[in-house]
Parts: C-alpha cells; sequence; structure tokens
C-alpha cells in the first residue's frame, strides 16, 4: 500500500525488537471497535437483508416465506402501488439535486476559485450554513417559510406583484416533491461545492501561470483546466448524492409528513419504509417487520448498484 | 499539461465574470441568510406581528416564546439528553477508532489489511438498513426506549469514517518517531497514549466535528428507538414541540432557534475544521 517502501524489512527490525510489527497484541487494539462494529453495524445489516425472507407478528419473525414479501412489494393491489411510487419518488428526489444541487456546487466552486474575487471566506461559510442544521429542522423551517396563508414566500410574492405564483407549494401533487427536493439542495449544496473547491486548490499554480503566459480567456482556464481536474470529482459527488437521497427521510418527514402527503406525492423509500416497517400503518399501529426489511433489502441493493454503476461509469472515462 | 492556444479579449470578460459572480453568490447568501434572519427575529414577535410584517426586527421584543418553549416542553431534558449522548458516543468513538487505527497501522499482517477494508465498507452503507434488526435487538437487551440504546449504534456508526480518518493520519506520522520511542523503552502502549495521540489532535477534531454534526441532528435513531419523554433527544423534542405549538409560531420559531443556535455559533468559529470534517468523507474516497 502506501508505505509499501518503509515496511519493516530486516534493518528495521533491529531497531523495533524482533517482529513487534507482528506481535498478535496488536489485536487487542482492534477487538473494542471491531466488536461494536460487528455487533451492531455488519451483524443487524445481514440479519435484516435474512429478515425479508420472514414474516410473524410484531417483533417475532419466525414464519419463512421466500419471496413472499418481495412478490408483494412488487405486484400486491396495495402494496405495490406505494412501493414503485416512493421508488420513483426517490429517483425524481436524486434527479433534481444532480440537477440543481450539485450544478450549483460545482458553479460556486468555480466562481469561488477566482482569486481576484474578494469575500470568498465569507460565500464559502455562508454556503455551508445549512449543512450544519438538523434536517428536521430546515425542513420544518422552510415549510414555516411555504406556509400558504402566513408563509413569508408567499407573502414576498404577492408584494411584488406575482400572486398568481403564491401557490400552496406544500399541498399541491405537482409541487410537494420538486419543492422538498430544492429545499435538500438548499440544505447540502455546501458538499459539493468544497469538494470541488478542494479539487480545485489541488491544481498547481504554475499550470494557471502558463495559462496566463499563453493568453488563455477565463473559460478556456476552466474548459482546459479545472474541468479536467473536476470530471473524477463529479463522479465522487454523484456517488455521494445517490448513497444520501436514496437514505433519506427526515425532510420528507419534517415537510410532508411520514406519508409524503398530499396523497402520497412526496413518498419516498425513507418514509415508505418507515411506514410499512417501523411505525406501521395508522390507524392500526402494527408494523410489517418482515416486509420493511424487504424494503430495506431493496435500498441497499439498489445502492450497492448504482454506486458499483457510477464507479465503473467514472473509471472509464478517466 | 493541456495546451492552450488563442489569446482573445481576457481581461473585459474577467470582469464580467466578476460581476456575474458576486451576483450569483450574493443572491444565494440572502437564500441561504434570510430563513434564518426570519427564524431568529420572529421568534421575538407575538404570532400576530409575525403575520403581518414578518421581515422587520421587532421594537418590543418579547420572550414568551422562550419562556412557553422551557415551562410547557420538556426542553431542558431534551436538551440535556442530547448533550449527554453525543459527547459520550464522540469520546467512544475517538477512543475505539484511535485504538483501532493505531493497531491498523502498525500491524503488518495481512488479516489487519483485511479488517481495514472490512470497516471501510461500512463507508457505503447506510446504517438505516439496519433498523429492523436493530430495534429487535435493542428490545432483546433491553435497551429499547432508551437513551443509552443509542450508544452503541453511534459507536458503530462512527468507526468507518473514525478509522478511516484517524488511519490516513497516522500513515503520515514518521516511523523514525515511534521507533526512537521504542528504544527510549515505551511499549506499545505508551507509545500510543504519549507520542501518536497527541500529534493526532487535528485528525481527532475532524472526527469529533463529524461525529458532533450527525449525532447531535440524528433524528431518526431516536424516532425509531425512543418513545418515553424522558429519553427523548432534542432533534426527537423539536418534532414533538412541531406539532404542540403548530399555530403559535413564536414558541415553534424560538424551539427552532434554541434547536439551532449552539451548532451555528460553534460553526461561526470553527468553520474550517467544520467544512473539513464534514467533507472528509468524500474528498478521501
Amino acid at each position: 500500500m502506501t508505505h509499501a517502501s518503509d515496511k519493516p524489512g530486516t534493518a528495521r527490525r533491529s531497531y523495533w525488537g524482533v517482529g513487534i510489527y507482528r506481535r498478535p497484541s496488536w489485536f487487542l487494539y482492534i477487538l473494542p471497535a471491531l466488536a461494536v462494529y460487528v455487533a451492531f453495524m455488519a451483524f443487524p445489516l445481514l440479519a435484516s437483508l435474512k429478515l425479508s425472507f420472514y414474516t410473524g407478528n410484531g417483533f417475532r419473525l419466525d414464519t419463512f416465506v421466500g419471496f413472499d414479501n418481495y412478490k408483494k412489494l412488487f405486484s400486491d393491489v396495495d402494496i405495490a402501488p406505494r412501493f414503485w411510487g416512493a421508488f420513483g419518488n426517490t429517483w425524481i428526489f436524486f434527479a433534481v439535486h444532480m440537477l440543481v444541487q450539485n450544478s450549483l456546487g460545482l458553479m460556486f466552486a468555480l466562481m469561488l476559485s477566482n482569486k481576484r474575487l474578494r469575500g470568498v471566506g465569507f460565500f464559502r461559510t455562508v454556503i455551508f450554513i445549512p449543512a450544519t442544521l438538523a434536517i428536521v429542522v430546515t425542513g420544518f423551517l422552510w415549510k414555516l417559510m411555504l406556509d400558504p396563508n402566513f408563509g413569508p414566500v408567499n407573502l414576498l410574492l404577492e408584494r411584488i406583484g406575482l400572486r398568481a405564483l403564491a401557490l400552496p407549494w406544500l399541498g399541491l401533487e405537482e409541487t410537494t416533491l420538486p419543492i422538498i427536493s430544492l429545499v435538500s439542495s438548499w440544505q447540502w449544496v455546501g458538499i459539493p461545492t468544497m469538494i470541488f473547491t478542494a479539487a480545485l486548490q489541488s491544481i498547481p499554480e504554475d499550470y494557471f501561470e502558463a495559462a496566463q503566459i499563453d493568453g488563455a480567456s477565463g473559460w478556456q482556464v476552466i474548459k482546459l483546466i479545472k474541468l479536467p481536474i473536476l470530471v473524477p470529482m463529479m463522479g465522487v459527488v454523484g456517488i455521494l448524492t445517490f448513497t444520501g437521497n436514496f437514505n433519506a427521510f427526515d425532510v420528507v418527514y419534517a415537510m410532508a409528513g411520514a406519508n409524503g402527503a398530499p396523497n402520497y406525492s412526496a413518498d419516498i423509500l425513507g418514509t415508505y419504509f418507515y411506514r410499512t416497517g417501523i411505525a406501521g400503518k395508522h390507524p392500526v399501529g402494527i408494523p410489517d417487520m418482515g416486509l420493511g426489511a424487504a424494503i430495506a433489502t431493496i435500498t441497499f441493493v439498489t445502492l450497492l448498484a448504482g454506486v458499483l454503476a457510477m464507479r465503473r461509469l467514472t473509471a472509464s472515462r478517466k | 499539461m493541456p495546451r492552450i492556444r488563442s489569446a482573445g479579449a481576457a481581461a473585459s470578460g474577467k470582469r464580467a465574470g466578476n460581476a456575474l459572480s458576486y451576483l450569483v453568490l450574493g443572491v444565494w447568501a440572502v437564500i441561504v441568510l434570510v430563513p434564518l434572519y426570519l427564524m431568529i427575529v420572529n421568534s421575538f414577535k407575538p404570532t400576530s406581528e409575525i403575520f403581518l410584517s414578518p421581515f422587520s426586527v421587532s421594537k418590543a421584543p418579547i420572550f414568551d416564546g422562550f419562556r412557553m418553549v422551557f415551562e410547557e416542553g420538556n426542553f431542558l431534558v431534551y436538551l440535556f439528553n442530547s448533550v449527554f449522548i453525543t459527547v459520550l458516543s464522540i469520546v467512544g468513538v475517538m477512543i475505539l477508532a484511535a485504538l483501532a487505527s493505531y493497531a491498523l497501522v502498525y500491524w503488518d499482517v495481512r488479516l489487519a489489511r483485511a479488517i481495514s477494508v472490512f470497516f471501510l465498507l461500512g463507508l457505503m452503507i447506510p446504517m438505516r438498513i439496519a433498523s429492523i434488526n436493530l430495534i429487535i435487538m435493542l428490545k432483546g437487551l433491553g435497551l429499547l426506549d432508551k437513551l443509552l440504546g443509542l450508544l452503541p449504534i453511534y459507536l458503530a456508526m462512527g468507526m468507518p469514517m473514525g478509522i478511516m480518518i484517524l488511519t490516513e493520519y497516522f500513515r503520515t506520522i514518521p516511523r523514525e518517531l515511534v521507533q526512537a520511542a521504542h528504544i527510549d523503552g515505551a511499549g506499545s502502549f505508551r507509545i500510543f497514549w504519549a507520542v501518536m495521540l497527541p500529534l493526532a489532535r487535528p485528525a481527532m477534531a475532524t472526527v469529533a466535528i463529524f461525529n458532533l454534526v450527525n449525532i447531535w441532528n440524528d433524528l431518526w435513531f431516536p424516532l425509531i428507538l425512543i418513545r418515553s419523554e424522558s429519553q427523548r433527544t432534542l432533534m426527537l423534542g423539536v418534532t414533538r414541540l412541531f406539532g404542540q405549538f403548530q399555530t403559535d409560531w413564536t414558541s415553534v420559531l424560538a424551539t427552532l432557534t434554541l434547536a439551532t443556535v449552539p451548532i451555528l455559533i460553534l460553526y461561526l468559529v470553527l468553520s474550517r475544521q467544520f467544512i473539513e470534517g464534514l467533507t472528509a468523507g468524500a474528498v478521501k474516497e
């Protein structure tokens, strides 16, 4: 690996005492971390995957049912529309982030990398502020902002003469999911901005000097020097956005409730999983944990497939 | 090195580009700051004033919202619970991850490399997928609906990132330093404690901040594991208060302000470390 060159060779071993790098006692340092990680992450993860093949009452899932839970999700008259709805909505949620959040992030990073721009530190700090807020707080705050009766957003729209646009943004089936996706993009745009910024800062100064000597325009510098460095980073950002979005829950829960109201139009895999496997359907409140585990497994498989696909995509471009 | 040909009217183009940058960044700054400004400013106004003139600072600020939050809601309980579980988890993650990373860097056997990879796999996998089984496990352990039940989950959750950041950092520490300490007769734990840990302070800060934000802001695990009032964390409490106060915007905004401001202040003081900590995972991939 990285330190292959200073691996303990025979010469070094005499400094260290014989074989100290290979003493089994090192394992004791790893043991506590490994134990917690295996017991509360690796094991429950695998066990949850297994539970997707079971059904039962409440906490006791003792009846093996093969792929029944999956069949229900894919084709049951009552369940399948909810599942496919949530699945599709999660993709929309993801698409908005890719389009808005990551394009803005890229643009902000390019702007902030301009050395003659003043106030870069201020803008950077501001852009990143929402990423430090709790997602629920962000969701609630924007829910109030967008309130159809008293929200400042519509108040402002009315005052500047755009009354027609003063819609109940979180009450219409067409607008709810896009608006929630935009709020979430507002919150997380700082992450791609900073990732792209870090990549841009890694470009050696003399590239720009050479470009200047050659009389390159600002756009040429972006196209020929900056973008080639940013492309592999786009892969990283894409993967990060994908895992984040397919794991999302809080923002929809805060702004549209556990049902993704109105009429499930903002329901995503996270909220559907919560309703099905954990909270239980209103008004009965008894969760179907086996079905929930199946939703989690599908989310997991989608994540895995997506990450691998994006890796391949960006790897081939390098 | 890319080749660049052709000159251009570079200078004037650059000036126009700057103006555009200021415009775009300025508008975005407004979009970010105004909601936060409104949240804070309006938490000091009675509801009627919020609806009439939300954008102005109140001339006669009231504190009813904050009083309401402390007196009617169990805000202090939530706050204490969150501080308690967050601090405990962060300290735990730092200790466990530092010990493990130290060994993973210096223990030169194939098993150690395999374990490193095993930990890093966790970076890819959101822990929420394991929720169903975690609920069943915690119930079996008698930790369901207990604040302390969150501890092992947060420890496990913090491990992949903590170990990645710390192993990378330990690798940059020159081996000669460790060997010198060894010649002086220090055992491996002394070396860890007296040499490695003090040097790793910046990386430890990154780990701490990453976990601070994630744990403090976490809603999912408290939501699915905790029901009792006395065990609620701040974010779970906020969802409850948001429902309880509903149309009482003064109290709702006071709740949100109180939940946000501590981290916000910390961020403004330590913004460089925050940005580093929260983007660490992605950049170092």
